[in-house]
């Protein structure tokens, strides 16, 4: 194997288009501070890198083991939670943050595990519908349990000094950039994601991963081969759910705050849910493209909707049809569009073409 | 020496049908058992409770002497057992390769390697291609196993079961619907396993030709239950299988 192969665990994007779309990605959010500057463009490229990460560690669950799951999101504000809950009570803050991140890993593999033990032996929709169950009891113990979660209103909180905007890298900007602590926050999460999304790829492409194909496929079949495919489930949730509560802690750090709406909502999960279909099942890097496809919508189709409605002000009808607060209804119009051209999402589709 | 296989008193209800009735029956190293009867007779049925897929009502089975009866399909199969399935069971979109590679995976003992990668172990890629070429389906490594032919299919099943270098090897029916000029490589496949020695081999087929070709021994299942069992011209030949089996009184 060639060593960019290996860099990337042997796994392809699988299609000239797939790998061009997934290398404009990488360089992109590499370069985000100086491409894209601005607090807001900033905050988007944060985000994505963020949300890669869970929609991915979902694809591990649902593309490549065959696991619907609804309760992804409770570990994802679980490992928020368990760095803003030290962080708002005073901990030192290098400390609440990795150990939050370490902690609330641990804590989320734990639980992913317990809930994958007890009910993975039924059947898959009852499976589905445990986690939908546990995620509604985590919405309500996060709004009730007001000392620790702060109820509804979440906590707000403090970072470190080295990632505040008043903290200095370099006196002067560099290339247009000041390398203040904002940099140096984006830059960490940017490192952690792209860890953690190498990590998922060595996941998928080792022999576990191909035993959870297997699994997705035929899990009849898998047992009659001398798998145990509880176990393989059982491991495959909790690093799923270990990895998004990393990400849920950086999304804490990016935020400077956590609560229910930030990490743990439906709504989250409807997200992940989408952008996973979309980018393509089992892929990695399609989840990696729909997340990005959704964060940047949420970011940019209002705005951008605003920008067309004014433009086409003294045309009939298009101005209303334009007007931002129709943007739901164009996000929704873009779903179909891609599920109509492309069924296997972007990735899956590219690379049945290639074959 | 305990038998390589044996099952005592082996019963499953499904409601109130008995499909398989208190099959008592050893089965030692070296020796094909041809396993015949009518449709429906409970034979897959009997193969499923043998490896594990279902729990009987009643009874045990025996592997070398150990009650392996609690233990589920995965450890069977780890402990030697191989089935190749009646009804195709693949992984469909993995590919012809990945297929049999997992079952050498499996055989080999790399259960749970997390950050290495399966490409690097080329040991297991020869492997699965070796199991691949001894049924000729080294050309279609790279294709989905959904979109193979039928009797490709069926050769596919034969190479997984081939990779998992079991003790006991069970074939259900393993060449039907396969075309006329298929079916030899899969005979001669099996005749080349038992001729190996030492292997266990259970063979559940419809076609007499078959039977008498490869058999050491032939047992009837009939309604569940193990009706004649002894040499196989004798038994094919018996009254019982004519009737029972093919349907004809003789001299009828
Ligand atoms: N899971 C099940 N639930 C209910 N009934 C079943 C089940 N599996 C098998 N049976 C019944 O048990 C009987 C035996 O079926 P089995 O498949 O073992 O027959 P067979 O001898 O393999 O037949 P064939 O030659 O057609 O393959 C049949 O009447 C079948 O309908
Ligand atoms: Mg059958």
């Amino acid at each position: 194997m060639r060593w960019t192969s290996r860099l990337i665990a042997g796994d392809r994007p699988g299609h000239p288009v797939a790998t061009a779309l997934v290398l404009a990605l990488l360089i992109g959010l590499a370069f985000a501070p100086f491409l894209f500057p601005g607090t807001k463009s900033m905050a988007a490229a944060s985000r994505i890198c963020i949300v890669i990460v869970l929609a991915a560690s979902y694809d591990i669950l649902l593309g490549y083991t065959g696991i619907v799951s609804f309760a992804h999101t409770m570990f994802f504000a679980i490992g928020a939670y368990a760095v803003a809950v030290p962080l708002a009570r005073g901990v030192e803050g290098w400390t609440a943050i990795i150990g939050g991140m370490f902690g609330g890993a641990v804590i989320a593999a734990v639980l992913a595990a317990l809930i994958a033990l007890l009910s993975l032996r039924v059947r898959r929709i009852f499976f589905s519908m445990i986690t939908l169950a546990v995620a509604s009891l985590a919405q309500i113990v996060a709004a009730q349990w007001r000392d620790v979660t702060g109820g509804e209103d979440g906590l707000t909180f403090a970072l470190p000094a080295a990632l505040g905007p008043a903290f200095r890298l370099l006196p002067e900007p560099f290339l247009g950039v000041r390398f203040d602590g904002r940099l140096i926050t984006y830059y960490l999460i940017f490192a952690v994601c792209l860890a953690l999304f190498w990590l998922m790829l060595r996941i998928v492409n080792s022999p576990f991963g191909r035993v959870l194909m297997a699994i997705r496929e035929n899990e009849f079949r898998a047992e009659a081969l001398g798998y145990r495919i509880v176990i393989y489930r059982t491991i495959a949730s909790a690093q799923a759910a270990a990895i998004a509560a990393v990400a849920g802690g950086l999304m804490a750090v990016l935020l400077r705050y956590n609560g229910p709406q930030s990490t743990l909502s439906f709504e989250i999960m409807v997200d992940i849910l989408l952008m996973v279909v979309i980018g393509g099942m089992g892929t990695l890097y399609g989840p990696a493209l729909g997340a990005t496809v959704i964060v940047l919508a949420q970011y940019y189709l209002r705005p951008g909707l605003q920008a067309l409605s004014e433009a086409t002000a003294a045309l009939p009808l298009l101005p209303q049809l334009f007007h931002p607060d129709r943007w739901l209804l164009w996000l929704g119009v873009l779903f179909i569009l891609i599920v109509y051209f492309l069924p296997a999402g972007i990735v899956g589709t590219l690379r049945r073409r290639r074959a | 020496m305990p038998p390589a296989l044996e099952t005592r008193g082996l019963t499953i209800r499904f409601g109130g049908q008995v499909a398989v009735d208190q099959v008592s029956c050893a089965f030692h190293p070296g020796t094909l058992t041809a396993i015949v009867g009518p449709n429906g007779a409970g034979k897959t049925t009997y193969f499923n409770l043998i490896s594990g897929q279902l729990r009987p009502s009643a009874g045990s089975v025996h592997l070398r002497g150990q009650d392996v009866s609690r233990l589920g399909a995965p450890m069977r199969a780890r402990l030697g057992m191989g089935r190749a399935f009646q009804l195709t069971n693949l992984f469909p979109d993995l590919s012809v390769l990945e297929n049999v590679r997992l079952a050498v995976q499996a055989q080999s003992g790399v259960f749970l390697r997390f950050l290495s990668l399966a490409a690097d172990r080329t040991d297991l890629t020869d492997r699965a291609m070796a199991a691949l070429r001894r049924v000729r389906l080294d050309d279609r490594a790279a294709t989905p196993a959904a979109v193979l032919s039928h009797g490709d299919q069926r050769k596919l099943e034969v190479a997984i079961l081939l990779a998992l270098e079991p003790d006991i090897f069970m074939f259900d029916e393993p060449t039907a619907g396969m075309s006329v000029d298929e079916v030899p490589v899969i005979l001669d496949l099996i005749e080349s396993i038992k001729a190996e020695g030492g292997k266990t081999i259970l063979l559940v087929e419809h076609k007499m030709d078959v039977v008498r070709r490869l058999a050491d021994r032939v047992i009837v299942l009939h309604n569940g239950a193990l009706v004649a069992d002894g040499d196989p011209a004798e038994v094919v030949a018996s009254p019982i299988v004519q009737e029972a089996y093919l349907g004809v009184r003789p001299n009828a």
